[in-house]
């Protein structure tokens, strides 16, 4: 879908699901395009937990903003019926950006030859003939120091400085204010089939870099139970390359326990350009990743329901167990 | 002092380069006035001199950024490059080597109905050589794109030995697969393919397959692969522990005349190498028949203007 199709949505779906869905705009690209996310989740006098995802910051990764369009279509589709996403809905808010990188979008669809596009417009500094950062080593995350490129011709141009670009510093800002708040940061990028964790210098961990892998397994499992496809998971260093500056490394820097970042499919063979009959089937098996690791950050945050479940499950296995122990 | 006008030179000679390359992709174009002429002509050698330069060692020239030889920095992961002994076989370095024992494979056995993709690496060693080489050994599977997930997994077994020299030198490939020779080859669409093109008349062309949005026609299948495969054998020359090349599109193919019962084709194929982010062009032709399968004859990198778009003053 072009950009002009994606906002036509994105007012849609605020305008004909008004008490769960508002749009806020947090900033301005290069361009001068208004960044809009949509926030979903039931109403509330308090503040809420939240879940962030971001699609398209790599312009060419067109199957990332499909998935963001399809990930609100399908939670928006269930709330009312399934109860998993209903408690969802009540405990936290979503803030979905389906196109961060709009210059570059839009400018991926212009004609054949922009179509590999990747970073954003902002034309070069200084003595660069060339446009663009590339958004996703501009964040304030070991800036400049692996998986870079000073040129500013390359495609892996960090920027003239950290958060130089008004895209990064959008979502920098965003995150910064509702950083008590955020329990997870999800970015979702093309290709290569892989979940990664933070962070991308191969010399940091995370400080929960275990339960992270746990997650993420988890999730791929998942992932694969919908179409058989495989996704790896890792951190960038182990399983793709070293990078610094990313948005998911930034994310978990300041305290976003929860950050990964989605590589969908596929592994190679078409790569960017997706062929259009596995879109759906990219989306439906990342839907079934994603909400592995939302669902498990909610019911490690509000153990209520589950705990009660999970209590007497145990109780009621002990006591079982017991009793059969007693006949010998 | 001479370096900034040395690179400034080649910035505004590689622009006009570009320009003038383009005007005059199929030669023959006649100019009118002497500048022009001047123009071409300090093009056509600038053009000359990076591809005889080319050849053998691709190091590509400057011209418009789109680094052929991508510059990834040092190896990254101390641990998988630098340590000699198992390696984990999800990880990178691993799969990087098995893509390029891939690309070995596919040069040897792709055709315009099969291309063989990498499922999966069992298990992985590296250890470094005399000499100052690295030398992988890897056990993994692969299977056919062709025949989708219904294909069945082939079990093979690489070496792949990449050289530390000066110059990029092509990583050195032993391969061994299982029941190669068994798998179902598709003779019968090999043979239909070829008698349907090899005919004087037939002069297929197309551009952008797959389209913008991921579409390709079932009769472009079978030349996409064939781009594929002959892009293998530049993929393979090309890499090197650093570098993590796909096909991303087949820019544009155009039937030669055949030659020795050779199906002709020339190919404009746009790679991707994943460390460094970079789409690399090149062209190249290649012939094809189904007793000889792909060969390439010639190949040339392509400057590709996309990042330099900003209009000269």
């Amino acid at each position: 879908h072009t950009m002009d199709e994606i906002s036509a949505w994105m007012n849609q779906m605020e305008r004909e699901n008004p008490d769960v869905v508002s749009s806020m705009i947090y900033g301005k690209t290069y361009e001068d395009r208004n960044i809009t996310l949509l926030k979903i989740g039931f109403e509330s006098t308090t503040p809420k937990k939240a879940v962030w995802m971001d699609c398209g910051i790599h312009a060419r990764e067109w199957i990332a903003p499909a998935f963001c369009q399809h990930f609100v279509k399908e939670i928006l589709g269930s709330y009312k019926s399934d109860s998993k996403v209903n408690t969802l809905f009540k405990n936290l808010d979503f803030y979905i950006t389906p196109v961060l990188n709009m210059d570059g979008y839009i400018y991926s669809w212009k004609e054949y030859t922009t179509r590999l596009w990747r970073k954003s417009r902002s034309p070069g500094t200084g003595d660069c003939t060339c446009f663009g950062t590339d958004l996703n080593r501009n964040f304030y995350a070991n800036w400049g120091m692996v998986g870079i490129s000073r040129d500013c011709c390359s495609d892996i141009y960090n920027g003239p400085t950290a958060l130089s670009e008004p895209e990064a510093k959008a979502v920098t800002d965003f995150l910064g204010a509702y950083q008590n708040e955020m329990l997870c940061y999800l970015t979702i990028h093309s290709y290569g089939q892989l979940i990664l964790v933070p962070y991308g210098h191969p010399n940091i961990s995370a400080p929960n870099y275990d339960e992270l892998m746990e997650v993420g397994l988890a999730a791929a499992k998942a992932i694969t139970a919908v179409h058989g496809k495989s996704y790896k998971v890792g951190t960038p260093p182990d399983i793709l390359y070293a990078n610094s500056g990313s948005s998911r490394d930034f994310a978990r820097l300041i305290g976003i326990p929860y950050s990964f970042t989605f590589e969908l499919r596929d592994e190679g063979n078409y790569g960017f350009i997706l062929p259009e009959d596995q879109i759906q089937p990219t989306c439906e098996e990342a839907y079934q990743g994603a909400m592995s690791i939302i669902n498990y950050v909610h019911d490690k945050n509000f153990k209520s329901a589950a705990i009660t479940v999970t209590a007497t499950l145990w109780t009621t296995l002990t006591a079982l167990y017991i009793s059969s122990a007693n006949v010998f | 002092m001479l370096c900034a006008h040395w690179s400034r030179l080649r910035r505004v000679s590689s622009r006009s380069c570009c320009a003038t390359a383009l005007r005059s992709t199929h030669s023959s174009t006649r100019l009118s006035s002497s500048p022009e002429r001047i123009m071409k002509t300090f093009c056509s050698v600038w053009l000359l001199l990076s591809v005889v330069e080319l050849s053998p060692a691709q190091e590509p020239p400057l011209a418009c950024r789109g680094a052929a030889g991508p510059a990834p920095p040092q190896p990254e992961t101390a641990e998988d490059m630098a340590s000699t002994g198992d390696l984990e076989p999800t990880h990178y370095p691993a799969r990087r080597a098995a893509q390029v024992a891939l690309h070995y494979l596919n040069t040897r056995h792709g055709s315009p109905f099969r291309v063989f993709g990498l499922q999966q690496v069992h298990k992985a060693s590296a250890e470094d050589v005399e000499a100052g080489g690295r030398k992988y050994k890897l056990d993994f599977s692969v299977t056919d794109w062709a025949s989708g997930s219904a294909g069945p997994a082939l079990r093979c077994s690489a070496d792949v030995l990449f050289p530390r020299t000066e110059r990029h030198s092509a990583p050195d490939v032993k391969l061994r697969c299982e029941a190669l020779q068994q798998i179902n080859r598709t003779v019968q669409e090999e043979e239909a393919f070829y008698q349907k093109h090899i005919p004087p008349d037939s002069a297929v062309s197309a551009r952008d397959i797959p389209d913008s949005y991921g579409n390709m026609s079932e009769e472009m299948q079978p030349f996409w692969r064939l781009a594929r495969v002959a892009a293998s054998f530049i993929m393979l020359r090309e890499s090197s522990e650093n570098t993590e090349f796909n096909m991303v599109q087949m820019a544009s193919v155009t039937q030669q005349e055949s030659s020795e019962e050779q199906l002709m084709l020339e190919f404009v194929v746009l790679l991707h190498d994943l460390p460094s982010q970079e789409i690399v062009q090149w062209k190249l032709l290649a012939s094809w028949s189904p007793d000889r399968g792909v060969r390439v004859l010639q190949t040339e990198w392509q400057p590709r203007c996309p990042h330099a778009t900003k209009p000269p003053n």
